[in-house]
């Protein structure tokens, strides 16, 4: 079994405030201290985000392979669930997402209750690429991803218009993050 | 022992996880603030913990403090905008003792700012957050007292009881009749209790590059405003909200834009006016005496 965070407590810290940043500023891109050993198929970042949100309270789908989701249920105690639409924390690492669609958004009086999908992306770069505008940023910020389905735009579109209810999505790439609240509003090409 | 027990500082209390709280309740209270930033002004239930003090002494902002505080933090605590009250030097300590972290009473340098009920006159960066003890976190209370009927019109977002509140208000005295903990609209969408800070405050949350947490423990909620957000002063179009300040100078530094509170020096009506905000009103002295 490959180890977790090398702290548990300080790294979870840092993992935590990487994520409160790139939640409290969509479009800006986060580093986190990576876990020095990672389970086949994990890279730093969505290894790190899980280590520090899931615990035994947190319901969560995976398509990663066997030894992610072995090294997930020994660290975290997190329950694997089959259903993308029951998991409280979607990590998703393979070629196809779920859509956002599917997954629990909460309900009116309670939208906390909506999912976060953590997506392993190929590739992060601020400054290009899709326009975000929302809370959390002044006027607008930039944010290319490669490897997300090419309808993201239009299933975020359809996610942020049932604010507040909705899902929230960290985009994880090597050892470095960002995150997209479900209260931004996102436009392609600039 | 831990790794993290060796980077404290050497009079922190080795008998408590760094920051107080245990790691579980750190990760529940963290995927709450997470959601709380994603749906700006929603109240979110969390289950609140016991703290080593009362009810009503902070305990909310004080886990909201533990969940996001690390190592490399300068944490500064005020109440009513003074960094030497028993609140804040209590609190202060007590981070200092479980956590090891730096403290400060300067705005400038502290990373994360606690605070009852005021936020400093200094203008807030991007590198700082700030955390607000809550007492009643619900705006509409006294208006509603059924939680789950609040629940339901904040669902629905319907404030009419709000604007009728201060329509009424307006119509008898000729203003709003809140002072302090005046309720704002939070990105066009929910009617958020600011804490009983000063309406003269209410402008500060307006579009602040830091970010803003609140923690209400025995109420057991949480609700958060990010970097960068509308928070607009409930008020109508004829009759805008307008912060109010005492119409004196500071008595202390001679400020005439900074909160003052009044302090009653005799009991023949004597009376002085000083800043509320003790850092503030130091740094102001400071450069009074620099420039003599």
């Amino acid at each position: 079994m490959k180890t977790g965070f090398t702290d548990p407590v300080l790294d979870a810290q840092a993992g935590f405030r990487a994520l409160m940043q790139a939640m409290a500023r969509p479009g800006r891109v986060q580093q986190v201290i990576p876990p020095p050993e990672l389970p086949a198929g994990l890279e730093a970042a969505a290894a790190a985000t899980i280590l520090t949100l899931a615990d035994a309270e947190t319901p969560l789908w995976t398509d990663a392979g066997e030894e992610a989701r072995a090294w997930i249920t020994f660290h975290t105690g997190a329950p694997l669930v089959a259903e993308p639409a029951s998991a409280m924390l979607l990590l998703n690492t393979g070629a196809t997402m779920p859509a956002l669609a599917t997954l629990h958004a909460g309900e009116d009086e309670t939208p906390q209750d909506g999912a976060t999908l953590i997506r392993q992306v190929t590739g992060l770069a601020e400054g290009s690429g899709w326009r975000l505008t929302g809370p959390g940023i002044e006027r607008e910020h930039h944010l290319a991803v490669m490897g997300v389905p090419g309808d993201f735009p239009a299933q975020w579109r359809a996610n942020a218009a049932r604010f507040p209810r909705g899902v929230d999505v960290v985009l994880c790439a090597g050892g470095r993050l960002a995150a997209l609240p479900r209260s931004v509003a996102l436009r392609e090409g600039g | 022992m831990t790794a993290s027990a060796h980077m404290q500082a050497p009079d922190t209390d080795p008998g408590y996880n760094f920051a107080y709280l245990d790691e579980a309740t750190k990760r529940m209270i963290r995927r709450t603030l997470l959601k709380a930033i994603a749906i700006p002004g929603h109240q979110i239930p969390f289950g609140a913990r016991e703290m080593p003090l009362p009810y009503g002494w902070g305990t909310g902002g004080i886990q909201v403090t533990a969940s996001i505080l690390g190592p490399d933090d300068t944490l500064k605590v005020i109440d009513q905008g003074a960094d030497d009250t028993t609140n804040a030097v209590s609190i202060r300590r007590f981070f200092h003792r479980v956590a090891g972290v730096r403290t400060t009473t300067r705005t400038a340098e502290a990373t994360i700012i606690q605070t009852r009920h005021r936020i400093p006159e200094r203008p807030l960066t991007e590198g700082q957050v700030m955390v607000f003890q809550v007492p009643m976190p619900e705006p509409l209370f006294k208006l509603e007292p059924r939680l789950a009927e609040t629940r339901r019109l904040h669902a629905l977002g319907d404030y009419s009881l709000a604007q009728v509140k201060l329509y009424e208000d307006i119509a008898r005295q000729g203003e709003g009749g809140s002072s302090y903990s005046h309720p704002v609209m939070v990105n066009h969408r929910y009617l958020m209790s600011p804490s009983p800070i000063p309406g003269f405050d209410n402008p500060k949350l307006h579009m602040s590059p830091a970010l803003m947490l609140f923690g209400a423990g025995r109420e057991k909620k949480i609700y958060a405003v990010p970097p960068y957000t509308s928070v607009v002063s409930l008020d109508f179009d004829d009759h805008p909200f307008r912060p109010v300040r005492a119409p004196h100078a500071c008595a202390a530094c001679g400020s005439t834009t900074s909160y003052l509170d009044e302090i009653v020096t005799d009991d023949r009506g004597g009376r002085m006016f000083v800043c509320s905000d003790t850092d503030h009103c130091a740094e102001n002295q400071m450069a009074r005496k620099a420039a003599e």
